[in-house]
C-alpha cells in the first residue's frame, strides 16, 4: 500500500495447538488510525506483540519502513521502541514505573534519548501533563497516588513525549467506568489528529473503533476475516461473524 | 623483607585460581567499567571485609611490592589493619601508611589526596558493583541495559532528586560514566572524590567478593559523574579547614571530641594530614 509505515505479511504463530495468528498480513500508513476487534483470544494482542517486534512469528516478515523488524538486533528494535514507537498497555501499571514521579515517567523518554537539561524536561513533562489534563500540582507525585483513568492518561503523555511515528495501543480503555473510557477515547483522537500520529489499537469496543479509526480490522481464531474502512465494515458488513458482532453491539 | 607464613602459598591463593584472576583483571582492563564475572574464592575473612579487593590485590601483589591500606581513608582502623597484618603473613611484603611510598593501595570509601602515579594501582573494595541495582534488581536486565548503554533510569533516578530535593542527593557512591561507554558505582567514596578518578595517572580495580565481579579503569581514562546541564555534577566537602593541618581541599570527617557535643573537622586521609602536620612542625 501507498505511503505505508508498518507492513507485515504471511504471519503465523502458533501456541501448541492453538491457531493465534494464521496468514495475517496488514499495512499501516502515515497517520492513520487503524483498530483491530474480534473476540477475547482471538490473537489481538499477540498480532500487537509481533508486529511491535516483542514476539517473532513462526512465519511471515514484519516490517517498518521497509527494514524487516524481527531480523534487525535487539538494540535497533530498543532504539525503535523509544523513538519512533511508543506502546499503551492495557493496565497502566506495565507501562508506567509506579516508584517515580508523575514528572520523571514523562520525563524518562527524553532522558532515554539524550536529553540532559533538567529545566528542559521538566518544562516538557508540563506541557505533556497539560496535554493529558493532569494537573500540573501532581507533577512530584507518584502514579499509584493516581485514578485508573489518570494513571492512563500519564501513560500516553509518558509515551507520545518523544512524539513517535506509530503508537501500538493494547485496550487502552480496559477497565475503566465508561464515563473516563469516552474522555480517553476522545483524548486519545484529539493527539493522534493533532500530531499526525498512526496508531494501531486493540479494541473490544466497537463504538471505540468507530469513534477513533480510519480502517477495522476484524479478527477471529487467529484470522483476519474482514478488514476495510470503519464505515463500510461497520454499517455494510460482509463477513457473518463481523455481522454478529455489530449486531450484538446495536442490541445493546 | 619478612619471610612468608610457611604453609601458605605466596599471597595465600593458589597459582591457578592467581591466574584466573589475572585474566578477569585483564578483560576489565580491556572494557573499562565493564563488570567482569569470576569464580571467586572463600577468603578468612567475611564478606564485607573487602574479600573482593583482597583477592584483586592477591592477584597483582609480588615480592618487590609495598601495600597501603586504607579505610575511610585512615591506616589504622581494625579493618585496614587486620588486611595489611594478613598480607604481611601470607605474603611477607613491606607496607606503609605513605601514600608516596605505596605501590599497591587497598582502600575502602576513599581515594588518597596526593594526586597518584603511574607505577601505583589502586585496588577498592565494592561491596555492590551494579549501579543500577536499586533501579533494576533483575540481573538479566541490568546485563542488557549495560550491553545497549541505556541509561536514562540512571538520569530519571537523579530527575527524582532534584525534583524532590532541589539538587542530586546522592553522597557516596556518585555514578561515573567510564570512557563514555558504561555506567559504573566507583564504590562507596565521597562524590567529593570522583573527579580523582578522571584521567588518574595509576591503574585502579575494582573487586566486589560477595557479588563476583571486578571491573577496572585503566590510566588516563576519562570518568564522568553523571548530571545535567543545568546541575552540574559539584564535589561537596564541609566548608571547614582542617583542624590539625588547616587544609582547605581536603575531604574532612566530623569528629566528636567530648561529651557535651563539642566536634571538629579533620582531614579523612591520615597520611595526608600527618605528612602536612610534620612540614608545618619542620618549618617552625
Ligand atoms: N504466551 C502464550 N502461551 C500460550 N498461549 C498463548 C500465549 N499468549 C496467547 N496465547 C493464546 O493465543 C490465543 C490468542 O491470544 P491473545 O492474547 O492474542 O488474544 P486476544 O485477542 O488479545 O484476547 P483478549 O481479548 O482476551 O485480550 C489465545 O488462545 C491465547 O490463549
Ligand atoms: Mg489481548
Ligand atoms: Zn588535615
Amino acid at each position: 500500500m501507498t505511503g505505508a509505515l508498518l507492513t507485515a505479511e504471511g504471519l503465523d504463530l502458533h501456541f501448541g495447538a492453538i491457531p493465534a495468528l494464521v496468514d495475517v498480513a496488514i499495512g499501516v500508513a502515515e497517520g492513520e488510525v487503524v483498530a483491530i476487534v474480534g473476540e477475547s483470544g482471538s490473537g489481538k494482542t499477540t498480532l500487537l506483540r509481533v508486529l511491535s517486534g516483542q514476539m517473532a512469528p513462526d512465519a511471515g516478515t514484519v516490517r517498518w519502513l521497509g527494514q524487516d523488524v524481527h531480523a534487525m538486533g535487539e538494540a535497533a528494535r530498543r532504539r525503535l521502541m523509544r523513538t519512533d514507537w511508543g506502546f499503551v498497555h492495557q493496565n497502566p501499571r506495565d507501562g508506567l514505573r509506579l516508584n517515580v514521579s508523575a514528572g520523571g515517567n514523562v520525563g524518562e523518554r527524553l532522558m532515554a534519548v539524550g536529553a540532559r537539561h533538567y529545566g528542559n524536561i521538566r518544562a516538557q513533562a508540563l506541557e505533556w501533563l497539560a496535554k493529558v489534563e493532569v494537573d500540573a500540582a501532581r507533577i512530584d507525585d507518584l502514579p499509584r497516588t493516581f485514578s485508573g483513568g489518570m494513571q492512563q492518561r500519564l501513560q500516553i503523555a509518558r509515551t507520545l513525549v518523544t512524539r513517535p511515528r506509530l503508537v501500538f495501543m493494547d485496550e487502552p480503555t480496559g477497565g475503566l467506568d465508561v464515563s473516563v473510557q469516552a474522555r480517553l477515547l476522545d483524548l486519545i483522537r484529539g493527539l493522534s489528529r493533532e500530531l499526525g500520529l498512526s496508531v494501531l489499537i486493540v479494541t473490544h469496543d466497537i463504538a471505540a473503533a468507530r469513534l477513533l479509526a480510519d480502517r477495522i480490522l476484524v479478527m477471529r481464531r487467529g484470522r483476519v476475516v474482514e478488514q476495510g474502512l470503519t464505515d463500510r465494515v461497520l454499517d455494510d458488513p460482509q463477513h457473518p461473524y463481523t455481522q454478529l458482532l455489530v449486531s450484538s453491539v446495536l442490541a445493546a | 623483607m619478612n619471610a612468608p607464613l610457611a604453609g601458605y602459598n605466596f599471597a595465600y591463593l593458589d597459582e591457578a585460581t592467581k591466574r584466573m584472576l589475572r585474566r578477569t583483571i585483564l578483560k576489565a582492563v580491556a572494557v573499562p567499567g565493564h563488570q567482569i564475572p569470576f569464580g571467586a574464592r572463600e577468603m578468612p575473612l567475611p564478606y564485607g571485609w573487602g574479600t573482593g579487593g583482597i583477592q584483586v590485590t592477591a592477584a597483582i601483589l609480588g615480592p618487590a611490592d609495598t601495600l597501603k591500606v586504607i579505610d575511610q581513608g585512615a591506616d589504622d582502623t581494625t579493618n585496614a589493619i587486620s588486611i595489611r597484618r594478613f598480607f604481611t603473613r601470607v605474603a611477607g611484603v613491606a607496607t606503609t601508611e605513605r601514600t608516596e611510598e605505596a605501590t599497591i593501595i587497598q582502600t575502602r570509601h576513599r581515594i588518597p589526596e596526593a594526586a597518584l602515579r603511574e607505577d601505583q594501582i589502586l585496588v577498592y573494595q565494592v561491596p555492590q558493583p551494579e549501579p543500577l541495582s536499586k533501579l533494576e534488581p533483575r540481573r538479566a536486565e541490568t546485563k542488557r541495559l549495560h550491553a545497549l548503554a541505556d541509561y536514562g533510569l540512571m538520569h530519571v533516578r537523579l530527575y527524582e532528586d532534584i525534583a524532590r530535593l532541589g539538587h542530586i542527593a546522592k553522597a557516596y557512591d556518585y555514578p561515573v560514566m567510564v570512557n563514555g561507554r558504561y555506567l559504573m558505582s566507583p564504590s562507596p567514596i565521597p562524590a567529593f572524590d570522583n573527579p580523582k578518578m578522571h584521567r588518574m595517572a595509576a591503574l585502579q580495580l575494582f573487586g566486589a567478593g560477595r557479588e563476583k565481579r571486578i571491573y577496572a579503569i585503566p590510566p588516563y581514562t576519562e570518568v564522568r559523574s553523571l548530571d545535567f546541564e543545568d546541575h552540574p555534577f559539584r564535589p561537596i566537602r564541609a566548608p571547614q579547614a582542617c583542624a590539625l593541618c588547616g587544609s582547605r581541599e581536603s575531604y574532612l570527617d566530623e569528629v566528636i571530641t567530648d561529651d557535651r557535643g563539642g566536634r571538629v573537622f579533620v582531614c579523612s586521609d591520615t597520611d595526608y594530614c600527618g605528612t602536612r602536620v610534620a612540614a608545618q612542625k619542620g618549618v617552625a
